[in-house]
């Protein structure tokens, strides 16, 4: 089995975002790009998967800028056998990246498709449920595990009530949660070998893919702020202040 | 002209609060009807409690087998043809709604957008980027249908109780696909108030130390009748079950109560609480960012202060 992951680039983490003052967008200058954490852990799965003998090979997918390749290249370091730069110089909304997918998966033809459940800069939780639809396929979202036996996959998924489980046919697309795993470590050598491991580079507008904006976005704002309140010397005192409020 | 299709969200045969707070959303773009759309395989009650949910024009009702546990796959089919007469598609943005509805998106060809926390006209929402650390404003194309899922802790529930809006059985011809089966759920219910509807949140975080420690923060939150939180790190380490975590992937929340214990503030935390009234936080580090954005600090030893608390609420 071939195993495509999604591999997003976007601000790390632990960046604070600064909205520019004009309301354009946020600072990205200078600031540092990570993998999407989602994604780390959705090829740290497949490599899982590949190291039980479930698949055979993992290729990773960033869908982006042509300065994209130092960042597939930590796939490759990751341990992807391979990586797909789908290049375009615009920015990527869900649909088109579902599309672009879409068109990947009818050539590659993996029995499973990882992609994180939220990309952390859109925040838009949608690019996998949108491949299972136009592909035809079931979608297993917000994973925290994975097995996979008999051409199904049976995924626990991280609801709001508590722990579901579904049962999905292969190939299908599932969307990993933070818990699924504990992405592994990039090692020195690893990053020596991924030199030699192949990109494929192919144009967006080439997948007969538009890349043009679906939602537009006019303006960029900072959020409310709450402001620093008080600080109380005890349980006491809060416990009066709270009462004050009305809140007890 | 906006026609909205809300799509119900439920659970053991009760219909989730979310579903009035996406209905508030949707009255919100003044629409012509807001029509709510329940899938399930016994709708009776469901379509009586949300034809009493103000602002509701109808309640459409789909009762199927297939549609006794929310698998994406399939009611995404039977929602996109009912979206067919609508203008938007509203579901409310928890998991279920962030599951369904991309897929109702998809399968109309359309952008989805996120997590609407404001609406400033039938087009144009708000929504947050970077964990609710920029707030963007969005403009769908207007000859498409428009598909969103709604920020809960930004819209109080519609009330209900004064509307009996008409509730008419829909006939879709949908066939619906068997690769996709539900297993079962592994329940978190407890006789505490609901995490995401509780006007009182007690949460603790990786300063609770352990498992068994947690129970000092059940027991506080059960004397203040509070709902039970944690942070990721909690979650992570086992204390609690995952379906208590809030923040940026886990619960976004609005009470009027919160109160956060041996929890540092982490960003992606602290995105899941800025809509809360009050927030508390108890914390030995009197450095820790939770104070940044606290109404009320303490700074002490949680194991010390939760038993004066106590005392101190008699
Ligand atoms: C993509 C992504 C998504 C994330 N999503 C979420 C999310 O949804 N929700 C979330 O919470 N986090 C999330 N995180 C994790 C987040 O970044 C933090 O790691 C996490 O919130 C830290 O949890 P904590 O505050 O409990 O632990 P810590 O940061 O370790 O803080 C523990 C605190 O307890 C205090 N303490 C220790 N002992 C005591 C004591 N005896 N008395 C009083 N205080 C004490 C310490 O001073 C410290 O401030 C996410 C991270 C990533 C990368
Ligand atoms: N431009 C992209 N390149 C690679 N993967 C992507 C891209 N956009 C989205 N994805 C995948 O889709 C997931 C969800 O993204 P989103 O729907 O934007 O929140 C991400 O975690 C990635 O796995």
């Amino acid at each position: 089995m071939k195993i495509l992951v999604g591999y997003k680039r976007v601000v790390d983490y632990n960046v604070r975002i600064q909205v520019k003052s004009d309301g354009t967008g946020v600072v990205t200058d200078g600031v540092k790009l990570s993998a999407n954490p989602f994604d780390d852990i959705a090829l740290e799965e497949a490599l899982r998967l590949r190291e039980k003998g479930i698949a055979e090979e993992v290729v990773v997918v960033g869908i982006g800028p042509a300065d994209l390749t130092a960042h597939l290249r930590n796939g490759l370091a990751m341990g992807a056998n391979r990586a797909i730069h789908v290049t375009t110089t615009d920015a990527v909304q869900p649909l088109t990246a579902a599309r672009a997918f879409l068109k990947l998966v009818e050539k590659e033809q993996p029995g499973l498709v990882l992609l994180g459940k939220q990309a952390i800069d859109d925040d838009a939780n949608q690019t996998g449920q949108m491949l299972a639809a136009l592909w035809d396929r079931p979608q297993a979202t917000f994973a925290s595990k994975v097995e996979i036996a008999d051409g199904k996959a049976t995924v626990t998924r991280e609801v709001d009530a508590g722990l579901e489980t579904i049962e999905v046919e292969l190939p299908a697309v599932v969307t990993s949660d933070l818990r699924l795993n504990e992405p592994r470590f990039i090692k020195l050598p690893d990053i020596m070998k991924a030199k030699s491991k192949p990109i494929d580079v192919v144009e967006l507008a080439s997948l007969g893919v538009d890349s043009g904006d679906h939602l537009k976005t006019t303006h960029y704002a900072a959020p409310a702020k709450r402001s620093k309140g008080v600080m109380v010397k005890d349980a006491a005192e809060l416990v009066a202040a709270l009462k004050q409020k009305g809140l007890l | 002209m906006s026609k909205i299709l809300v799509i119900a969200e439920h659970l053991d045969g009760k219909l989730n609060s979310s579903t009035a707070r996406a209905v508030s959303a949707a009255v919100a773009v003044k629409p012509d009807a807001v029509d709510v759309l329940v899938l399930a395989d016994n709708v009776a009650t469901l379509a009586a409690e949300a034809a009493k949910i103000d602002g509701v024009s109808r309640v459409l009702t789909v009762e199927r087998a297939e549609n006794a546990h929310p698998l994406a796959a399939v009611l995404a089919p039977q929602i996109a043809k009912a979206a067919a007469d609508y203008s938007h598609v509203f579901a409310p943005s928890t998991t279920f709604g962030k599951d369904v509805t991309p897929r109702v998106a998809a399968l109309l060809g359309v952008a989805q957008v996120s997590d609407v926390m404001s609406v400033e006209s039938a087009h144009t929402f708000k929504r947050p980027i970077y964990a609710g650390n920029a707030i963007v404003t969005v403009e769908a194309e207007p000859s498409h249908t428009v598909v969103a899922t709604v920020r809960t802790a930004s819209w109080p529930a519609a009330s209900a109780g004064a509307n009996s809006a008409p509730v008419e059985a829909l006939a879709l011809d949908v066939t619906l696909p068997s690769h996709t089966r539900y297993v079962g759920l592994q329940s978190g219910k407890s006789d505490r108030p609901d995490l995401q509807s509780a006007s009182k949140v007690v949460s603790g975080g990786r300063g609770v130390g352990s498992k068994e420690n947690f129970d000092i923060i059940f027991k506080l939150a059960d004397k203040l009748g509070a709902a039970v939180g944690a942070s990721r790190a909690a979650v992570d380490a086992g204390y609690v079950p995952s379906d208590l975590q809030v923040g940026q992937t886990g619960k976004i929340i609005a009470p009027e109560l919160y109160m956060a214990i041996g929890i540092s503030g982490a960003i992606q935390h602290l995105t899941g609480i800025k809509d809360a009234g009050t927030i508390v936080a108890i914390n030995k580090d009197g450095e820790a960012p939770i104070f940044e954005i606290a109404d009320f600090g303490l700074v002490g030893d949680l194991f010390k202060i939760i038993p004066e608390l106590e005392q101190a609420l008699g």
